[in-house]
């Protein structure tokens, strides 16, 4: 018995010499500073930032004199502490966030066929172009859901993406991963956007969809800096996101979302509640 | 005495018997055909005609761009109505040439017969190029490609392929019992070709009729007919070789590897066409079959026959179409509509209702491995699909998910309805794209 405790105990000693040897003469310089810039972080390991991951991220600010590249999820919060950290200057970040430009679910807009198969984006874009008529639409199967790292995405029950603002961090991941690129991303303080995809004209459309923009200018005319039509398909002009609610109002097919209003139907995110600009009334 | 074979494979129940008797009628004329420019393997040709010019049968109305590649003839005579996207089998709007018919079904200049004794090699190749050969099994790969092996790869073996494992199809069936001179005539200028030492004719065994026949009418030419065990995908090239040559293909390699060229039975029968009589490849055998049809045949049709024009030669439908397959059901394209054209590669035209096609839930793996037991190829499908649906297609690769023929074995045999084939199909459509950026 006593032989056992002390072979054990001793085996044990010399293990923990040995770990202590170890850890001095092997150990790694590395920079205080990087594990105090990693603790900022959001710790999403994203990729937003181009580099691999938060610790990838944390060692570029560590090694240059000045930051290479914005963290999104991090935003402006985490820039000022990473300026503190390392004495540079501080820098201002555009907070963006990732928008599903379509309306048209399956109540709304037609199928060219059943789909029976994996359920990925990309595998349905395979088969004859996806099951949707409308060649720009969301097809809803949740590739986009499934890469967002912050589970900002959820799928209605008919089959329509939408992104919440308020988990969105501006990374970018859904909006490479969609094979139809109806993700954009756009600036945080614009609420209002044109939610349609297609680029055909509108009396095709009418065919396929009733919620998509059948490029009839009215939003144009009824506000005509906040609005630019191209190639059949109305967008936002960002620059004027203040001076959108007449096209809002006046849009025939009602394709045109200010999101301070709520969610496309069947979302299940409440209106945002975060403080958002007021609109001016023309 | 036992057959040969290979290991894998299933039985899915071959309803030949719906046409395996039925002679093979020729198809009329349709008011239009629409030619798409891409029916094969490689680069689509590029049209030489325009809207309005008048064409002659057999005349070029696209030329083949690249090596990989073959000219699209005209089917018949008659007048370009336009050179446009048209719906094609794909699924897509991709260029096709529209041609109204005449009626005169007149030839135009074609290139004159090659004496298969004195033409050089080279020659029988272009003269194969020139009138579009390509594989009639259904993949349409270029023949002349497939018969200019490297010098470091020599062939030793000529496979000729009468299998047709696919349910439902019986034209070359059909083809041995009719026309079995034709297809003779064509195998006697491949194996001028290739300078094979041996060459011999697989045929499952449920066509006893066609064995019998291929048997008296290969005596003295240096064929040997090869029965073989009746199981899908004996017609598969690989499984082909395996179960007469006794030898594998290498993973990620083709036949040429073990010195072997496989050849459809069509394919010989198009092959002697074109260069004993400068025929071009207009016109094939396809089946017209499924619950949904009310006449099954086995029509001649010509390339550009609107899909809905073979259903009217067949009596009409047989209730709303459900699902409509070009091809046979295990490998076959879903179609989006009848008003697709028919192409070289269309063996088959299969119709079923909606009780027909059940529509299964997908559920979980439950780890049953009767896809592994059936895959034909030795590989895993499950494992690969289930990387595949996580985008690890690096892990994918090294599963060798690039040896799965995509036969369908996996799916047919899944009890959870899961998508295999697809999942698989989509994981090397990744890797594929993958070594391009690299």
């Amino acid at each position: 018995m006593l032989a056992a405790v002390i072979s054990l105990g001793g085996i044990g000693l010399s293990a923990a010499v040995a770990l202590g040897l170890a850890a001095k003469k092997f150990a790694v310089e590395s920079d205080p500073r990087e594990l105090a810039v990693l603790e900022t972080l959001p710790g999403a390991n994203c990729g937003a930032c181009g580099y691999p991951g938060c610790s990838g991220y944390a060692k570029m600010v560590v090694s240059g004199d000045k930051l290479a590249a914005v963290c999104p999820p991090g935003g402006q919060e985490v820039m000022e502490k990473i300026a503190n950290i390392m004495g540079f200057a501080p820098i201002t970040t555009d907070p963006q966030v990732a928008v599903v430009r379509c309306q048209g679910d399956n109540a709304k807009a037609k199928l060219k066929y059943t789909y029976i198969g994996v359920t990925d984006c990309v595998a349905a874009q395979k088969l004859a172009d996806g099951p949707k008529l409308c060649p720009g639409g969301c097809m809803g199967l949740g590739t986009c859901a499934r890469i967002c790292p912050f589970g900002a995405i959820e799928m209605t029950a008919e089959n329509l993406a939408v992104i919440s603002r308020e988990k969105c961090t501006g990374c970018g991941k859904c909006v490479a991963s969609c094979p139809r690129q109806v993700i954009e991303l756009t600036p945080l303080d614009a609420t209002t956007h044109v939610l349609c995809n297609s680029h055909d004209k509108g009396a095709l459309i009418r065919k396929y969809c009733e919620i998509g923009c059948i490029a009839c200018q009215i939003c144009k005319k009824n506000a005509p800096d906040a609005y630019v039509i191209e190639d059949f398909l109305a967008r936002v002009v960002y620059e004027h996101h203040l001076e959108t609610g007449p096209g809002v109002e006046k849009c025939p097919t009602k394709c045109i979302r200010d999101f301070a209003g709520g969610y496309p139907q069947g979302s299940s995110f409440a209106p945002p509640t975060c403080a958002m600009p007021p609109q001016k009334v023309a | 005495m036992k057959l040969k074979t290979f290991p894998g494979g299933l039985h899915p129940p071959d309803n030949k018997q719906w046409s395996a008797h039925k002679p093979i009628e020729t198809c009329p004329l349709p008011a239009e055909l629409i030619v798409p420019l891409s029916q094969h393997i490689g680069a689509p040709a590029i049209p030489c005609v325009a809207a309005g010019d008048v064409v002659k049968k057999g005349q070029v109305i696209g030329e083949a761009k690249g090596f990989v590649s073959v000219p699209v003839h005209a089917p018949t005579s008659g007048t370009v109505a336009a050179v446009e996207d048209r719906l094609h089998p794909m699924g897509k709007l991709l260029p096709a040439v529209v041609i109204t018919p005449d009626g005169d079904d007149a030839w135009g200049e074609l290139p004159a017969p090659l004496d298969v004794q004195s033409a050089s090699v080279n020659e029988l190749r272009d003269r194969l190029r020139d009138c579009g050969i390509v594989g009639m099994g259904g993949a349409t790969f270029p023949a002349h490609v497939k018969l200019s092996p490297p010098e470091e790869k020599p062939i030793h073996t000529l496979i000729l392929n009468g299998v047709e494992c696919e349910p439902y199809l019986t034209a070359d069936h059909r083809l041995m019992l009719e026309d079995a001179e034709r297809i003779l005539d064509g195998v006697a200028i491949l194996q001028k070709i290739l300078g094979v030492k041996q060459t011999y004719l697989g045929i499952e065994a449920n066509k006893p009729d066609a064995i019998a026949l291929m048997e008296k009418a290969c005596a003295g030419r240096a064929i040997e007919v090869v029965p073989l065990e009746v199981k899908y995908p004996q017609g598969a090239e690989k499984q082909l070789i395996l179960a007469i040559a006794g030898c594998e293909v290498p993973s990620g390699g083709l036949p040429m590897d073990v010195g072997v060229v496989v050849q459809n039975v069509g394919t010989c029968a198009a092959v002697a066409d074109s260069v004993l009589r400068g025929i071009p490849l207009i016109e094939r055998i396809a089946t017209v079959s499924g619950p949904g049809i009310k006449e099954p045949k086995n029509l001649k049709i010509r390339i550009g026959m609107k899909l809905s024009h073979l259903v009217e030669q067949c009596g009409g439908l047989n209730g709303e179409p459900a699902k409509i397959i070009m091809g046979g059901p295990m490998m076959g394209m879903t179609q989006l509509s009848l008003e697709v054209p028919a192409t070289r590669g269309t063996s088959g035209l299969l119709l079923f209702t909606a009780d027909n096609v059940p529509l299964r839930p997908e559920g979980p793996c439950i780890r049953c491995g009767r896809c592994v037991r059936a895959c034909p190829a030795h590989i895993l499908p499950t494992t690969i699909a289930a990387y595949a649906r996580l985008d690890l297609f690096e892990e994918a690769e090294q599963f060798n998910a690039m040896d799965c023929i995509e036969c369908g074995c996996c799916t047919y045999s899944c009890p959870a309805a899961l998508p295999l084939v697809q999942a698989i199909r989509h994981a090397k459509g990744a890797i594929l794209a993958q070594r391009r950026k690299v």
